[in-house]
C-alpha cells in the first residue's frame, strides 16, 4: 500500500523557511554595504559594480544597508543556532552529517549521476553523500559568515577574532566569498528542487512525502 | 525508519484524501506565515523614522550600541603596524571645513577650542595647552564606515590624559563627550569609555608631519576604536555632558555608537 512518510520535522521546516528570507535580506543589505566600497574583482571583471545595478534603478544606501544587516543578523544567528541545536537534540544530524569514509567518492558519483554521466547512484540513507556535504557545508559556511562578520563588525572589541581571520581585510574577503557561496548553493538547490519534483517540494511544506508501492522511502 | 519519522499507510483512495488534507493545512499555514512575515517587514519599514531609520530598527541598533558599549575595554586595542604599512589617506569629509583660505592660500586662523562641561568654567584652550601633556605616537588602521581602511601614524595626547588634566578636581566624569567644529557644522558624540580608551588621541601630526587643513589642522580627534566618521577634524568645541549628544551621521541614519 502507498504511504505518507514524515520526511521533514516541523521545527526543521520552520528553521528552513525562516532562514530563506532572512538570508536573502542579509545578502541584499550586505550588497548595500558592499556598494559603498565595491573593490572585488574576478580577473578583470569587477564584481557587482554599482553602474550595473544603477541600470535597474536600484539606489545605494549604506546607512540603510547597515541598519538592516545589524538588525537581521540577530535572527540569522539565532535561527542558525536553534537549527544546529535541534538537529543535535533530535538526532537528525545523523542523516545530515557525513560519517562514511567514502563520502567524497560517493558525492562525486552523485554529481556524475545527476549530470547523466553515470548510471548508478551510490547507496544512501535519507540524504545522498552530495546532499550531506552540501547541507553540512552550508551550516559551516553560516558559522563562517557569523565569525568573519563579527571580525569586521568589531575589529577592536574582538581583536583576537579578527586576528584569527587573518586581519580586517581578509575577514571582509572571506565574508564576501561565503556570500558568493550562498548564491551558488541557492542556484544548485533550486535546480535540484525543480528536478526532484512536487512531491519532494511539498514535503518541505507539509512534512510528509508520498511513497508509492514498491518505492524506497 | 525510526519513530521520529512516522509513516501513514492507507489504501490508494484514502491516502490521496489524507495528502490533500495535509497539503491544504500546510500550504494555508505556510501562506499565512509568509503573508504575516511580509506584512510585518513592510510595517516595520514604513513605521515612523527615528533619525532616518525606521524606529524598530533604531531600537535594535541602539541595543547593539549598548551591548558593545558595555564591552568596551582599555585592553581591547586596535592592532599596531610597522611604519612600512602606512598608506595614503584621502581627505574624505569636508564637513565643517568650509572656511575661506587667506590671501596666501593658507588655512584661516584657528583661535583655540572651547571646553565646556558641568561644573566647568567655560574656557578656551590652545594647541600649547594640549601639547603640554605626555605625547603619544601610534600606527593604527583608520577604518572608514564605507569599508576601506588605511594605516596611518598619529601623534598627539591621550584624551584620557586631557580629561584628567582639565576636568576640575572632584568633578564627576560625565557619561558622554561631544566634539564639534567651530560653528558646529560637524559634530560627533562619544561614549565616555571609548573617549578614554588609550588609543583615543587629540592629534596634531599625521605621518610625522603637522596635520593639513583637509585632515583637520591644527588639532583633530583620532579614535581608532570608532569609524572615521567619529574622528572629528579641526576641533572647535569639546563638551562633557550627561545627555547623549547629537551626532552628525547618526542623524543621517547611521548607528550612534559606530564603534569597532
Amino acid at each position: 500500500m502507498p504511504k505518507l512518510v514524515l520526511k521533514h520535522l516541523l521545527a526543521i521546516r520552520w528553521f528552513h523557511w525562516v532562514n530563506f528570507p532572512i538570508l536573502f535580506l542579509m545578502i541584499w543589505s550586505g550588497l548595500l554595504i558592499y556598494w559603498a566600497y565595491p573593490i572585488y574583482h574576478l580577473g578583470p571583471i569587477q564584481l557587482f559594480p554599482q553602474w550595473l545595478f544603477a541600470l535597474f534603478g536600484m539606489r545605494f544606501h549604506l546607512a540603510d544597508g547597515m541598519a538592516l544587516h545589524f538588525v537581521f543578523m540577530w535572527i540569522f544567528a539565532v535561527n542558525g543556532v536553534l537549527y544546529v541545536g535541534y538537529t543535535l537534540f533530535s538526532g537528525e544530524w545523523r542523516y545530515l552529517v557525513p560519517t562514511s569514509k567514502s563520502t567524497f567518492r560517493d558525492a562525486w558519483q552523485v554529481v556524475l549521476h545527476d549530470l547523466h554521466l553515470h548510471k548508478e547512484m551510490p547507496p544512501q540513507e535519507k540524504y545522498n553523500a552530495a546532499q550531506q556535504l552540501a547541507y553540512t557545508g552550508i551550516v559551516v559556511m553560516g558559522l563562517g559568515s557569523l565569525i568573519t562578520g563579527l571580525a569586521i563588525y568589531k575589529p577592536a572589541q574582538l581583536f583576537w577574532l579578527t586576528a584569527l581571520c587573518g586581519g580586517y581585510e581578509a575577514a571582509r574577503l572571506i565574508h564576501f566569498i561565503l556570500t558568493m557561496g550562498y548564491i551558488g548553493f541557492f542556484a544548485v538547490h533550486i535546480g535540484q528542487v525543480v528536478l526532484a519534483g512536487w512531491n519532494n517540494f511539498r514535503s518541505m511544506v507539509i512534512g510528509y512525502e508520498l511513497v508509492k508501492d514498491g518505492e524506497r522511502s | 525508519m525510526n519513530s521520529r519519522h512516522p509513516e501513514i499507510v492507507l489504501p490508494e483512495g484514502e491516502i490521496q484524501k489524507e495528502l490533500q488534507k495535509k497539503s491544504r493545512r500546510g500550504f494555508l499555514l505556510g501562506g499565512l506565515a509568509a503573508v504575516g512575515a511580509v506584512g510585518a517587514y513592510e510595517a516595520m519599514r514604513l513605521s515612523r523614522q527615528d533619525n532616518d531609520v525606521p524606529w524598530p530598527q533604531r531600537r535594535v541598533l541602539d541595543l547593539n550600541g549598548k551591548l558593545w558599549g558595555d564591552y568596551v575595554d582599555n585592553a581591547h586595542l586596535m592592532p599596531s603596524y610597522p611604519a612600512s604599512d602606512i598608506g595614503f589617506l584621502k581627505a574624505n569629509g569636508e564637513y565643517g571645513l568650509d572656511e575661506e583660505p587667506d590671501d596666501q592660500g593658507n588655512p584661516p586662523e584657528w583661535d583655540g577650542f572651547k571646553l565646556e562641561g558641568p561644573g566647568l568654567q567655560p574656557l578656551t584652550l590652545q594647541l600649547a595647552d594640549v601639547q603640554s601633556l605626555p605625547r603619544h605616537e601610534m600606527i593604527t588602521k583608520f577604518c572608514c564606515i564605507e569599508g576601506w581602511s588605511v594605516v596611518q601614524k598619529w601623534t598627539g595626547v591621550r584624551f584620557a590624559d586631557f580629561t584628567r588634566k582639565f576636568l576640575p578636581p572632584g568633578a564627576n566624569l560625565t557619561e558622554y563627550v561631544y566634539l564639534a567644529t567651530d560653528g558646529e557644522d560637524y559634530f560627533v558624540g562619544l561614549d565616555m569609555k571609548s573617549a578614554l580608551h588609550p588609543q583615543t588621541l587629540l592629534a596634531w601630526a599625521q605621518n610625522d608631519k603637522p596635520l593639513t587643513y583637509e585632515h583637520g589642522a591644527p588639532l583633530r580627534l583620532i579614535i581608532p576604536v570608532k569609524y572615521g566618521i567619529k574622528n572629528l577634524k579641526r576641533i572647535g568645541l569639546i563638551r562633557y555632558t550627561n545627555q547623549r549628544p547629537r551626532d552628525y551621521w547618526y542623524e543621517q541614519g547611521y548607528d550612534w555608537f559606530a564603534g569597532l
